[in-house]
């Protein structure tokens, strides 16, 4: 049986500063994340001892320097927030990972809070600027110059299964799946054909099958292996090949079917060889093809078109679950799946209300009917980053949200719970009430250990091994117990 | 929640069936409901319009990142 679902998001937003000659991306991110309300008295360190980034899940270690920044540094770059996630600084993004939920629905709830938060944050940073200066921030994932930054998920995945199978039944998933992921861009990048519009904000970057890189060269299946949890059960599986959605039912079937595949997988239920010939060409000939119509070789001989892929993925995902019993979200997921899969089929375009690059396409294409323009003009671009702006007066998608033009899947009263308060059934629970509760006295934290300085004594790290455990249900009353943190810590190490 | 988009996915399909009623009163109902939808994306237009940045140009061609992840 696969495990039970624990799922998160890592995003890299885009930053500038308008009117800003000498606009330096670095700076600007570390006042945007000490701006934040609720970062400014923070001193809790990102604890980079629990971290091993250059582990490969093929099982050798890769030579290479890991980047430790010093105590301050690191303070000034990195920040645990009461809700379980971290908001920080890396390389030159803002980023944003979302505590680890157990389903779709608060993965959405907290990756939005993770927009609401950068808009907070956007906010108290300007104030700080030089009058006529803007802090803007985007969540998308090119800047159509040729730089990428990444939007990551991830998903834990029982370390038996065999890696092997992953490359091999993941691989093709991942290709096929961006004709209902995808957010969509004007024109190519990184030496791609040339195209007017593409599904995909991310496929011009991908250049190798598997490989531990996600920043040059950049691998269908990433092998970074860094379980944060207990190395001898789980594996967490990074993806790195999606695009940041702001249609809330884009990301409900980019990580809601990607679950359900990596179910099958576990279980050995992908029945059909569905490799595809050239997997890296076709990520490229997928995302250029807005008719959804190109058809590939396929290993076991035969062309499909994307369509006619995830259409045989899902058949084996009904087969898998029409004997078991079935969580009435995964129901949904696949009956939406299903829905979107033939509706793709008889004209994408109907889409207009539910997936990113068709939102987006019909939204540039009625602005260019109307003001008679074209791809390449200004204004049209100008639409193409705007739809991805934070800000909720200026943000297009923000914008067709208020006029009702997209589907809902999530409450705007879970987001607004999701920005302060943990999910409660992870270990995320515990992360996040300890930092409520005992902000001073939290010295480090990393999604598997928080440690407390207390009075004199030497650092006490408590080891989050189980992201299903520390759990309201486990750690509430000990909580509550324990209003004093050295009780707290005396009563967890005695 | 999905009963939410439940709910949305049949108001639409009702709309639909009331336009299939008899012809006349069917067809003007159509015209009328293309005549909405241009109004929608009209006023649309006008709105990004207003909060598009300005000095587009400019705009998009300083908008440079650095690699990331």
């Amino acid at each position: 049986m696969p495990l039970p679902s624990v799922i998160g998001t890592e995003i890299e937003y885009g930053i500038t500063v308008q009117n800003d000659r000498d606009f330096d991306p670095i700076s600007s991110c570390v006042l945007l994340v000490n701006a934040y309300q609720e970062n400014q008295d923070s001193q809790i360190l990102w604890d980079y001892d629990q971290e091993n980034p250059l582990m490969d899940a093929r099982g050798f270690h890769v030579e290479g320097e890991k980047y430790t920044p010093n105590q301050q540094e690191n303070i000034a770059r990195n920040k645990t927030l009461r809700n379980g996630a971290r908001f920080y600084v890396d390389h030159a993004h803002p980023e944003y990972s979302t505590p680890e939920v157990t389903n779709v629905l608060d993965l959405i709830a907290y990756e939005r809070a993770g927009e609401r938060t950068m808009e907070m944050a956007r906010r108290a940073a300007t104030a700080l600027l030089p009058p006529g200066q803007t802090l803007l921030i985007y969540k998308n994932n090119s800047d159509r110059k040729g730089n990428s930054y990444g939007n990551h998920e991830n998903y834990l995945i029982e370390r038996k299964t065999p890696f092997k199978d992953v490359v091999e039944h993941f691989t093709p998933f991942l290709v096929s799946r961006q004709i209902y992921t995808g957010a969509g861009k004007i024109g190519s990048e990184n030496r791609a054909m040339q195209c007017d519009y593409q599904i995909s904000q991310r496929a011009d970057f991908f250049e190798t099958e598997v490989a531990l890189d996600t920043m040059v060269k950049r691998p269908i299946i990433n092998t970074r292996d860094e379980p944060h949890a207990d190395r001898d059960k789980y594996r967490r599986l990074h993806v790195i090949i999606g695009d940041s959605n702001m249609s809330e039912v884009t990301t409900y079937l980019r990580v809601g079917v990607t679950s359900v595949i990596l179910a099958l997988i576990e279980d050995q239920a992908i029945t059909k060889n569905m490799s595809i010939v050239e997997p890296v060409r076709a990520v490229k000939e997928v995302s250029h093809d807005i008719a959804c119509k190109r058809e590939f070789s396929m290993d076991r001989g035969g062309r499909l078109t994307a369509i006619q892929i995830q259409e045989d993925f899902l058949e084996m995902a009904l087969a898998y679950f029409s004997s078991r019993e079935v969580d009435p979200i995964i129901k949904d997921v696949l009956t939406r799946w299903e829905h979107t899969l033939s509706r793709l089929k008889e004209d994408p375009m109907q889409l207009d209300r539910e997936i990113d690059w068709v939102i987006k396409h019909k939204l540039l294409r009625d602005y260019m009917s109307k003001r008679n323009t074209s791809w390449d003009h200004p204004q049209v671009q100008m639409l193409d980053l705007q739809y991805h702006d934070v800000r909720p007066d200026k943000g297009l998608y923000f914008l067709l949200e208020r006029r009702d033009a997209v589907e809902r899947i999530v409450d705007d009263a879970d987001i607004e719970k999701a920005v302060y308060a943990p999910p409660t059934d992870t270990r995320a629970y515990f992360r996040g009430e300890c930092i409520r509760r005992y902000p001073d006295s939290v010295f480090g934290v990393n999604w598997d250990s928080i440690s407390f300085n207390v009075g004199d004594e030497p650092i006490k790290r408590i080891l989050m091994n189980e992201p299903l455990k520390g759990t309201k249900a486990h750690v509430e009353e000990l909580l509550n117990a324990n209003p004093n943190v050295e009780d707290l810590v005396r009563s967890l190490t005695s | 929640m999905s009963d939410q988009e439940q709910k949305k996915r049949s108001d639409g399909g009702d709309s639909g069936e009331e336009t299939k009623g008899d012809d006349g009163a069917g067809q003007k109902k159509i015209a009328k409901r293309g005549e909405e939808l241009k109004e929608e994306m009209d006023t649309l237009i006008d709105e990004i319009d207003e909060v598009l940045e300005e000095n587009a140009e400019e705009f998009v061609k300083n908008y440079v990142q650095r690699g990331g992840e």
